[in-house]
């Protein structure tokens, strides 16, 4: 708080003065500024999921004698999609991690690898949907597929975005280097990455292993 | 041609509707050739595009929320008198039951969500950035986003009125009733985009503020010296982050129900309408903290200026306010004890409703013990406080006899009800964001509001409000219920009902008042030439009125609470002037257009769902994705001022 308030102190229109000691994307004030912010922005995200989770455990019995989760959810699918995801985080983390070594050729390469990961994940899950479909399996047939397509389907958008995102910001590092600037924003898209996966695990529980076992 | 035009005609300018629509179409085609006239004829568009439509300077955004919000107060007043007049006597055919719906329904969403919430955020982005020493908000083109996104939003649901259709479902638009079955035209879709877009906003400019406040203080200025208004805001801004995202979810399931034919609400196919419900109030009971709290902000300061103390149990205010922004979470239910949950459920909810009272009746009594033998100067922000505290302690005690959660089953949805939430929002939030829009006034265009025309608008709207209220509790208490659209004479609710309409017109005279004081005091108004016109508190009166476009020349150094006026005390108030040698270069941000383009991008893809138009939606979408991007891509956004320029503008305003 004390560097801030000197960093105010010295000019500030928005902030300005660096400081060295810290991680590079917390450098700059005004970079600092935008990840508190965006943490903000993983709160609402937070509620926003937690409400759909909430939604989806109402109705999850609603099913008004269409599939149950029981005889819907395919067990390899969806250990395929977790498996996939949850290593997308880890390699998202090693991006973060060259990016506070300087490495941008490492940052490139990371960064690639998780947006192929991510593809492969939203493949699968639009397949498992594709699946469902044709077995009768659609949003319109009870609350209970309402609810289920929603809850994983706006994962499933959040992550597609995601890709996108985390593609323009691959373009900006190709482009820029790695500066405070592009430093900032390869943290806060892994920051975004790794809540995806943080619900991806409520989704595997709660939706899957529960829909599975009970 | 003429028969497809005919279609055209009926389908979406409902030109069968009669003479009432007809009057209203020529009027917003005459107003619009009018202000399209007038600009061209003048001029401004330019002017428009390069000082208002692409700027991201807080007082502006906040000036643009001022406006739209005092002519949604008019369009929601409107919506008000139609009402109040076709209850005027029993049996009237002034307006149908449909008709009648639908001004219900607009009255309501608008009031709360086109005028409430952007006369809250006006007052957030004139104040806050001024009262903590800061050069703008933490994320200024965010905020210019927020503001476009509000103003589509508010946009695309006033043209339903003209084009589709009003929604007609009520402002809480409860399924089944909303679900496509029963409602299958296209106003409740306006409803639910338009709500759904200016959320969004709203979000935003919560975690904007959050931020702004946490971080981008004076030195100096410690949470426990920071002014009461902006730790209403600060608490207002945690309701906001917790609360809208509930919004979103209840309005996008039922938009999914309505266009895609999901079944979250239905009765068929095992929908449940209580969760609709449920995660509407969640949102809706923190939401009316949301904008009360702002309001409580307000009071605190005009009774500190205007009784010249400081105001008495600071600390316990500022408890008061966090624990009402956290009681605010758990009392939703209070909403629909009716349901049926079963005792334990409403007992616990009854008992965190009546818990609220603790913390807004501490802050009403540090009120009071501020102006405890204060020298209290009645301009008008004070009037308006003091209006205040009756009306909301009324209003207060009746929510809590609503809270009995037995006692409910008796009041709910009645008339008592209606009394009783108009006594808290206008007593509460009109009566403070008037008291703020008085008092902050000067701060923003340099000029008082006239204290003559402004005390005739006091006593009309004051004196109207009981009038129309208080024979409101009684009709609750012998049968009325809420939204009907008329009522037969032998019911003896005749009598009530017409003073209440006169109690209407009276508080719509008062706003015409306000209209009227707004334009003569634009010529005539007493001009602020020293920057502190009520010999305030705190660091906004330390500026200049109006306020350069940097704020701050250079940041001051706060070491007190009521930092300005400890300056004046002790004699300091040169100190705070800016000195030549301490002028550096200031760091700003540009203008943009894009936060206008991704508005009308927004309002290109909702008017798509609106009308199953699924090309223009998902164009509309693109267009938003696109805007993004390109943000992304950009560089070069922000700019310096140079020290001769402030040194310029600051020995012109004769400050250095």
């Amino acid at each position: 708080m004390a560097v801030v308030e000197k960093a105010l102190r010295d000019a500030h229109g928005h902030l300005s003065g660096a400081d060295p000691a810290k991680p590079l994307e917390y450098q700059d004030p005004n970079q600092s500024l935008r990840i508190l912010g965006f943490w903000l922005f993983l709160a609402t995200d937070m509620l926003l999921f937690g409400c759909l989770f909430a939604t989806y455990l109402v109705l999850r019995t609603h099913t008004d004698g269409g599939p149950t989760a029981h005889e819907l959810f395919d067990i390899p699918g969806f250990t395929a999609e977790t498996f996939i995801l949850l290593t997308s985080s880890f390699t998202g983390g090693l991006a973060t991690l060259a990016m506070r070594n300087r490495n941008r050729k490492q940052v490139l390469a990371w960064l690639t690898v998780t947006i192929l990961l991510g593809l492969a994940f939203v493949g699968l899950e639009a397949q498992e949907f594709y699946k469902d479909v044709l077995e009768g399996a659609t949003m319109q047939r009870s609350a209970f597929l309402s609810a289920f397509f929603t809850l994983v389907g706006t994962h499933g958008s959040h992550v597609s975005l995601g890709i996108v995102w985390m593609f323009s910001i691959l373009l900006q590092v190709a482009k820029r280097g790695l500066t405070q600037v592009t430093a900032r924003k390869v943290f806060i898209v892994n920051l975004y990455w790794h809540f995806l996966d943080v619900v991806w695990v409520f989704i595997f529980t709660v939706v899957y292993l529960f829909g599975v076992v009970m | 041609m003429p028969d497809a035009l005919r279609q055209f005609a009926d389908t979406y300018l409902m030109w069968q509707e009669g003479p009432m629509i007809w009057i209203s179409d020529v009027l917003i085609l005459l107003t619009s050739i009018g202000i399209v006239a007038t600009l061209t004829y003048f001029k401004k568009w330019k002017w428009l595009w390069r000082e208002w439509l692409t700027t991201v300077d807080h007082k502006k955004i906040g000036i643009m929320y001022l406006i739209a919000a005092l002519l949604m107060m008019f369009r929601g007043g409107a919506d008000g008198l139609l009402m109040r007049t076709q209850l005027a006597a029993p049996g009237m055919h002034f307006l149908d039951a449909e008709h009648y719906d639908q001004i219900f329904t607009t009255h309501g969403t608008i009031m709360i969500l086109f005028m409430a919430m952007p006369f809250i955020f006006a007052l957030f982005n004139i104040v806050v950035p001024l009262q903590i020493g800061a050069r703008d908000v933490a994320f200024p083109y965010l905020n210019a986003i927020s503001f476009w996104l509000f103003f589509f939003g508010a946009l695309l649901l006033n043209i339903s009125f003209v084009f589709g259709g009003s929604p007609d479902a009520g402002w809480t638009s409860y399924p089944p009733l909303s679900e496509l079955g029963f409602d299958n035209g296209p106003g409740e879709n306006f409803y639910l985009l338009a709500l759904q877009i200016s959320g969004i906003g709203s979000i935003a400019t919560g975690i904007n503020f959050l931020v702004t406040i946490l971080r981008m203080r004076a030195p100096g200025m410690t949470l426990m010296k920071m002014p009461l208004f902006t730790w209403s805001v600060l608490s207002a801004c945690i309701m906001i982050i917790f609360a809208f995202p509930a919004l979103t979810v209840a309005l996008a399931l039922l938009m999914l129900d309505r266009i895609v034919g999901t079944h979250f609400f239905t009765i068929l196919q095992g929908g449940n309408p209580m969760m609709f419900i449920n995660l509407f109030w969640i949102w809706g009971h923190p939401e009316v903290y949301i904008v009360v709290v702002p309001a409580f902000g307000v009071f605190s300061e005009v009774v500190a200026t205007f009784a010249r103390k400081r105001i008495f149990g600071y600390t316990s205010m500022v408890a008061a306010l966090l624990s009402i922004s956290v009681i605010s979470y758990f009392v939703w239910a209070h909403h629909f004890f009716t349901m049926g949950a079963g005792a334990d459920v409403n007992t616990f909810f009854a008992v965190a409703t009546m818990a609220v009272g603790i913390p807004t009746g501490v802050k009403v009594f540090n009120w009071l013990f501020t102006m405890y033998r204060g020298r209290i100067r009645m301009t008008l922000p004070m009037l308006w406080t003091i209006a205040f505290v009756p009306c909301f302690v009324i209003g207060g005690a009746t929510g809590v006899m609503l809270a009995v959660a037995p006692a409910d089953y008796q009041y709910h949805n009645s008339y008592f009800l209606i009394a009783h939430f108009h006594q808290v929002l206008i007593g509460g939030v009109v009566f403070g964001m008037l008291a703020g829009m008085y008092y902050w006034w000067p701060k923003m265009f340099g000029f008082k509001l006239d204290e003559r025309l402004g005390r005739w608008a006091f006593w009309f709207f004051n004196i109207g409000f009981y009038v129309c209220f208080m024979p409101q509790y009684a009709l609750g208490f012998m049968g009325m219920q809420r939204r009907m659209y008329t009522y037969p004479a032998d019911m003896g609710w005749g009598t009530l009902n017409f003073v209440s309409t006169i109690g209407a017109y009276l508080m719509g005279i008062g706003f015409i008042f306000i209209v009227a004081q707004v334009l003569y005091s634009i010529k005539y108004g007493e001009r602020d030439l020293t920057g502190d016109p009520w010999d305030g508190r705190t660091l906004e009166w330390s500026l200049p009125s109006p306020v350069p476009h940097y704020n701050f020349a250079v940041i001051p150094t706060v070491t007190s609470r009521d930092y300005w006026w400890t300056l004046k005390e002790e004699g300091r108030t040169d100190e705070i002037k800016p000195k030549p040698e301490d002028i550096q270069p200031i760091h700003m941000p540009k203008n943009s257009g894009r936060p206008f383009l991704m508005g009308v991008l927004f309002f290109v893809a909702g008017l798509g769902f609106v009308f199953n138009w699924h090309v223009l939606a998902v164009l509309g979408l693109l267009g938003v994705v696109v805007t993004m991007l390109r943000r992304s891509f950009e560089y070069d956004d922000e700019y310096y001022i140079q020290p001769e320029e402030i040194q310029h503008v600051e020995s012109a305003l004769g400050r250095l």
